[in-house]
């Protein structure tokens, strides 16, 4: 029997329509608007608070449709968006900082499905609404930094070693150090042979001098980590900003994308990922005048800053604690009423905090608020943008007793302020500063209406095919079209389990790749067609149409393959949606057009004895 | 239902010179709208901001217009976008105009002016990003054309690769023409539209060499030039349903996608007309002015020996 399938085969297409299903299924559910709470430390919420939270929604007379604990975070469904929101603020407004609140999309998804791991496709912003970001991080300036960090330890190094020195300076590309006399020189290479090997060493013609330079590899080695630092940051305060299912994801070798479901409000979203803001805390030098260093002579050790009010002080070189050596922080106001942050330092901020308050009883100490700012500047009659760290000395105060692990700081504008800053404090500085170089923000509504402009191109275009399919090839036209439904299921299903994301380029991906898998069967049916023309009996026909038409139809998938994978692996976004479903199409079509229609076709015409016509 | 009931074999080749005349007049006159005109590109290639914003009623374009003059941002352009409630404001790459906080105070202001205006996009792009994109774009394309010529090198026979490509890449010279003519919007979409048709409409032609290929063994005792006719003829039938077919999704997409996939749909649609046309009159008189022959292809193929024995 030339056109008999094996049961095996029979039983294949059957599981895989039957797998198919159940996973392409959870993709015609659709979504509740949740709130989520969940504790922003790291352990999770108890019964009592999930109740508490519970009896609180249900006091404000919102409507809830389900309510959720589960793994210590609360899910609260609601039954419109609007319900969704003011649940939030409501929340928001009654809990404490230690919780966070979120909105979120929770699929409908019955549970038996979840059970089996079928979920539907992760929408796209285009699609759900949302900010996307793409964040480049300035290299230059983490290198920058890293060279001034050189700079301070070898200078504190050399005091330490009782190597008397002129100068340690940043010149032209290299640390220059110069010596006060040549005899010191030894010592030095040995020093910097001993704790500084990652820096190289250059020794020019003048005796007295030594030239540093990161090495190469540490150059690398301080860009890599930029990115990391500064992803786990933005990470920290995606957290923050009370957003669900958050995309934090490195492009490239210093891009970040940043994608905020669901998240309207962009200015504050903008404003807390792309700050740079962080404290550091420095002794008051008292000893120098502040008037001279105003002049141009500023002592070795000092530094000259200005306080908000515009009046110049003098800080010591070294820094006492840094805004990385924060474990948490959180604002409220002080006993004046003064908005302040609360600070808590990790074991070696604290140590440092301790001994040099024990020592300094009385005196002043200063707190920095450093940040940069985007500035655009006319050069040469051309305007150029260009980032300047803003320094300003928020607070001065004495020094009253001995404090290490926790204390507070005040000196900041409004409440808004130092609520922003214990965020960011809280959420770890970013080590380089970063810029925003793409927005892309879709608003609610357009995300709905895209969805249905997918979803029309989609059904309008195939109902049009299947109804010229069916018109042309009569039986066969069906078969193709069963096939052809086939391998929108399978695909749907495939991009469901890879929890793919689905974008309208991926949409129209999926039309696309609609409008090319119809190609195979095409091609087998006209196959068909000219068989019997040329005189071979039904059956023959089917079997020469079916085979022949097999090497033409690998071809010819296997050069638009080549072109997918192409488009995925250099594309950005969208488009590897759009690669990623034209890809996975034309694997399922191949599966689709050749087995699924054959096996139809076999079980129409496979059993009967004479054939002697085929609807076709 | 049959539409191609041809009894004789159609003789292209006779008119391979034509038809390439035809082909060469309109690839050079792409190449003059894109050398000339150039081509309309779109926000992710240049870098600029994107605002599209709605109201309840109409929109007052005008009225909008005077809200970005008199916040000075040069070189603006506001027109209605969809529909007439929906305006679309863009303003190019300039040094001033680079601030991704642009966009909330053109908000702002709209929203002083109309408290019922709502959000609905906001695109921002840097001027590097674009640079990137048309690298990665660029080698998109070169990776494309060296996969599909090694594949079909392989398959088949380098002429038939070499041939199969110049099809192509006039199909996509005579899109990136059109887009140049009409200054239609060059998009990150077109472009993927663009790498998409690359690897379609190859299929016309490997459909078309791969009939040649069976011709060969089949035939004997025929010159090329009508075995190749004989090719086009019998495949000609699937070349416009297929095309049609996938032309009606593409046509769904045109009308029914939205503005979003409005060019993208352009470009899919201009390929696939283009695609019919190269692959039977261009690909194929270019492979016999290769000089192909039927040793070229004997040792190739040898697969599909046992089908060609069937009763």
């Amino acid at each position: 029997m030339q056109n008999h399938y094996p049961l095996w085969k029979n039983l294949l297409v059957l599981i895989v329509f039957a797998v198919s299903t159940i996973y392409a299924l959870p993709n015609l559910y659709g979504d509740d608007p949740s709130v989520q709470v969940a504790s922003t430390r790291s352990t999770k919420l108890a019964q009592e608070q999930a109740n508490k939270i519970e009896s609180d929604l249900k006091a404000s007379g919102l409507n809830i449709k389900q309510f959720e604990f589960n793994n210590g975070q609360v899910l609260a469904r609601f039954n419109s968006t609007d319900d969704q929101l003011k649940a939030a603020d409501l929340l928001r407004d009654q809990l404490s900082d230690e919780y966070n609140v979120a909105l979120n999309l929770a699929p409908t998804t019955p549970p038996w499905l979840r059970a089996l791991g079928a979920k539907a496709m992760y929408l796209g912003l285009d699609l759900r609404g949302g900010v996307h970001f793409l964040m480049e991080v300035d290299m230059d300036a983490a290198v920058k930094q890293a060279e001034d960090r050189y700079t301070d330890d070898v200078r504190l190094a050399l005091r330490n070693e009782k190597i008397r020195y002129q100068s340690v300076a940043k010149d032209s590309g290299f640390i220059k150090v110069k010596l006060s006399s040549a005899d010191d020189k030894p010592a030095l290479l040995k020093l910097l042979g001993k704790d500084f090997r990652a820096l190289e060493v250059t020794e020019p013609s003048e005796q007295d001098q030594v030239w540093l330079k990161l090495s190469e590899k540490d150059v690398r080695e301080t860009k890599k980590f930029a990115v990391a630092q500064n992803m786990t940051t933005l990470r920290n305060r995606v957290n923050e900003l009370g957003v669900a299912e958050p995309v934090i994801q490195q492009q490239g070798e210093k891009h970040i994308v940043v994608q905020l479901p669901g998240v309207q409000d962009t200015t504050r979203a903008k404003e807390i990922l792309g700050t740079t803001a962080t404290l550091e805390y420095r002794l008051v030098d008292v000893e120098h005048d502040v008037q001279q260093a105003v002049e141009g002579h500023v002592p070795v050790g000092s530094r000259l800053y200005y306080e908000r009010n515009g009046n110049p002080i003098l800080l010591d070189r070294r820094v006492i604690v840094t805004g990385d050596q924060i474990v948490d922080s959180s604002s409220g106001v002080d006993q004046d009423g003064r908005p302040s942050v609360n600070i808590s330092l990790n074991g070696v901020g604290a140590a440092k905090m301790g001994k040099l308050t024990q020592a300094n009883i009385g005196k002043p100490m200063a707190v920095v608020f450093i940040e940069y700012k985007v500035e655009t500047k006319t050069v040469n009659g051309q305007k150029v943008r260009h980032k300047e760290k803003v320094e300003k000395v928020i607070n001065v105060a004495t020094i009253q007793g001995v404090f290490s692990h926790r204390f507070q700081t005040t000196g900041l504008d409004s409440p808004q302020e130092a609520r922003n800053l214990s965020l960011l404090l809280r959420a770890g500085a970013l080590v380089a500063p970063i810029d925003i170089v793409e927005e892309r923000t879709v608003g609610p509504s357009l995300g709905q209406e895209n969805i249905g402009k997918g979803v029309n191109s989609n059904v309008y275009g195939f109902i049009a095919v299947a109804f010229f399919m069916i018109a042309y090839y009569r039986l066969f036209g069906l078969f193709s079209i069963v096939a052809l439904s086939m391998n929108v299921l399978m695909l749907v299903a495939v991009l469901s389990l890879l929890q793919a994301t689905l974008t309208l380029p991926g949409m129209a991906g999926i039309a696309l790749t609609v409008g090319m898998a119809i190609d195979a069967n095409v091609l087998i049916n006209e196959r068909i067609r000219e068989e019997l023309r040329i005189g071979m009996s039904p059956g023959a026909a089917i079997y020469a149409g079916y085979e022949r038409a097999f090497a033409t139809i690998l071809d010819s998938n296997i050069t638009t393959l080549i072109a997918g994978i192409a488009l995925f692996t250099l594309g950005s976004g969208p488009i590897r949606g759009f690669a990623l479903v034209l890809c996975i199409g034309i694997l399922t079509s191949m599966f689709s057009a050749v087995v699924v229609s054959r096996a139809l076709v076999n079980l129409a015409y496979g059993g009967q004895r004479q054939l002697d016509k085929l609807a076709i | 239902m049959e539409l191609f009931k041809i009894k004789h074999d159609i003789p292209f080749m006779r008119y391979g010179r034509v038809t390439t005349t035809i082909s060469l007049v309109t690839f050079i006159l792409a190449i003059l709208a894109l050398s000339f005109k150039g081509l309309n590109f779109g926000l992710d290639f240049t870098g600029g901001l994107q605002v599209e914003v709605g109201y309840n009623q109409p929109a007052n374009v005008e009225a909008v217009r005077k809200v970005l003059e008199e916040q000075k941002i040069p070189d603006f352009s506001v027109q209605n976008f969809g529909s007439v409630k929906e305006v679309l404001i863009r303003v190019p790459m300039k040094a001033e105009t680079n601030d991704v906080k642009l966009s909330e105070v053109i908000l702002a202001k709209l929203r002083e002016q109309d408290p019922s205006v709502v959000l609905r996009s906001v695109e921002f792009v840097g001027p590097q990003v674009g640079k990137e994109l048309f690298e990665s774009g660029g080698l998109a394309m070169l990776l494309v054309v060296a996969g599909i010529m090694a594949y079909l090198a392989a398959r088949f026979e380098w002429r038939f690769a070499l041939a199969a490509i110049i099809a192509n890449m006039h199909d996509i010279v005579i899109i990136l023409g059109m887009f140049a003519f009409f200054q239609w919007e060059f998009t990150l979409s077109v472009l993927a539209g663009v790498l998409a048709i690359l690897g379609y409409s190859v299929n016309e032609s490997v459909v078309v060499f791969d009939r040649v290929r069976e011709n060969f063994h089949k035939m004997r005792n025929v010159s090329v030039p009508d075995m190749i006719d004989n090719a086009i003829t019998t495949t000609m039938s699937r070349t416009v349903i297929t095309h049609f077919m996938t032309q009606m999704m593409v046509l769904a997409m045109f009308f029914f996608g939205g503005e979003a996939l409005h060019n993208f749909a352009l470009a899919l649609t201009i390929g696939i007309i283009f695609g019919i046309y190269s692959s039977v009159l261009v690909a194929s008189p270019i492979v016999l002015w290769l000089g192909v022959s039927r040793e070229d292809l004997m040792s190739v193929r040898k697969e599909n020996a046992e089908i060609d024995n069937l009763p």
